[in-house]
């Protein structure tokens, strides 16, 4: 499947965020995750379906101003 | 005691926690600067790692309540969902809204923020918005559900100081019982204690923390700077005067001569 992660095109045989998730190696409670500029609960990613083309953001805490 | 959103803040400072030489030197500054707010933000991170999961434990180690931002924005749609992931991940209802206008100034685009703040606030945000001294702003803002204020005094980074005293003044009057800090341009403690005998209820500082040669005792003469104006503020001082006045009576006088 393709997807934009981050904005970098890349290819995945996920078809769930939460096994993106895990195929990229990102954990941990802090994480955050939209689809298609739509939040994505922790509790949802599992049954959250991956479509080609879907643009997926993941962002952790920063420090911030 | 700051009334922020009913939270009662004992801390009249809130400090950003970017841009320091090192996490340990943010914490001293933290520690040294008394505040009981940090802000905080999301960004991307490369696969695997795990830099935002050390910096969040040592933030929350640190004790002070966290305000997350939507920094780099520059769109409602953006801001509104960065504000949302950052609720995912904080655990917090508290925002502080950023839509930038332009690259330059990094002044707020008004009009986005406004309209951003209606959405957030309708969906249960508590927002802290990053606005000008523009009062018909500060107008919708509060129309669209804010509490709080947090006008630029100059823009991020400049460390230029209050640049518009006619305007500050002129804020705190039209907006008596709402909470105003001012969020960027404070460049030295000096700054920060004329906002704050202006009446203004808090500052917010990040670079002039940070960029400090010692930034844990830069952090400390903010806060007694902070603190010596809202003292002043409550004390009631003297307003300037062109004619001289004796200090010492002169009833009594001895007269030589």
């Amino acid at each position: 499947m393709r997807l934009i992660i981050n904005g970098e095109p890349q290819t995945t045989a996920a078809t769930t965020l939460s096994q993106l998730l895990a195929a990229l190696d990102y954990e941990g409670e802090w994480l955050a995750t939209a689809v298609n500029g739509e939040l994505v609960h922790r509790e949802d990613r599992e049954g959250h379906a991956l479509n080609d083309d879907d643009r997926i953001e993941i962002l952790t805490p920063m420090q911030g101003g | 005691m700051l009334d922020l959103y009913e939270t009662q803040i004992g801390s009249r400072l809130l400090l950003g926690t970017a841009r320091y030489p090192s996490p340990a030197v943010l914490a001293d500054a933290v520690k040294r600067s008394g505040t009981e707010i940090v802000t905080v933000s999301l960004r991307r991170e490369a696969a695997g790692g795990r830099n935002g999961g050390v910096f969040f434990d040592m933030i929350r180690a640190l004790g002070a309540r966290m305000l997350p931002n939507t920094a780099g924005c520059h769109g409602v749609s953006e801001a509104v969902l960065t504000a949302k992931m950052a609720r995912e991940v904080f655990q917090t209802n508290w925002i502080k809204l950023e839509v930038i206008g332009n690259h330059d100034t990094l002044q707020p685009d008004v009009f986005a923020l406004v309209e951003a703040a209606r959405i957030l606030c309708s969906e249960g945000f508590e927002v802290f918005p990053y606005t000008t001294d523009d009062l018909v702003v500060a107008e919708r803002l509060l129309e669209a559900g804010c509490k709080v204020l947090m006008p630029w005094c100059a823009p991020i980074g400049t460390a230029a100081g209050p640049l518009n005293l006619s305007a500050l003044r002129s804020m705190r009057a039209h907006f008596p019982d709402v909470p105003l800090i001012v969020d960027a341009g404070i460049g030295r403690p000096s700054h920060a204690t004329i906002v704050m005998e202006m009446g203004f209820d808090a500052v917010l500082l990040n670079t002039a923390v940070a960029g400090a040669g010692d930034p844990a005792a830069m952090a400390e003469a903010f806060a007694k700077a902070i603190g010596a104006g809202r003292q002043a503020f409550g004390a009631g001082m003297l307003e300037p005067r062109d004619m001289a006045v004796p200090s010492t009576p002169v009833i009594g006088t001895a007269v030589f001569a």
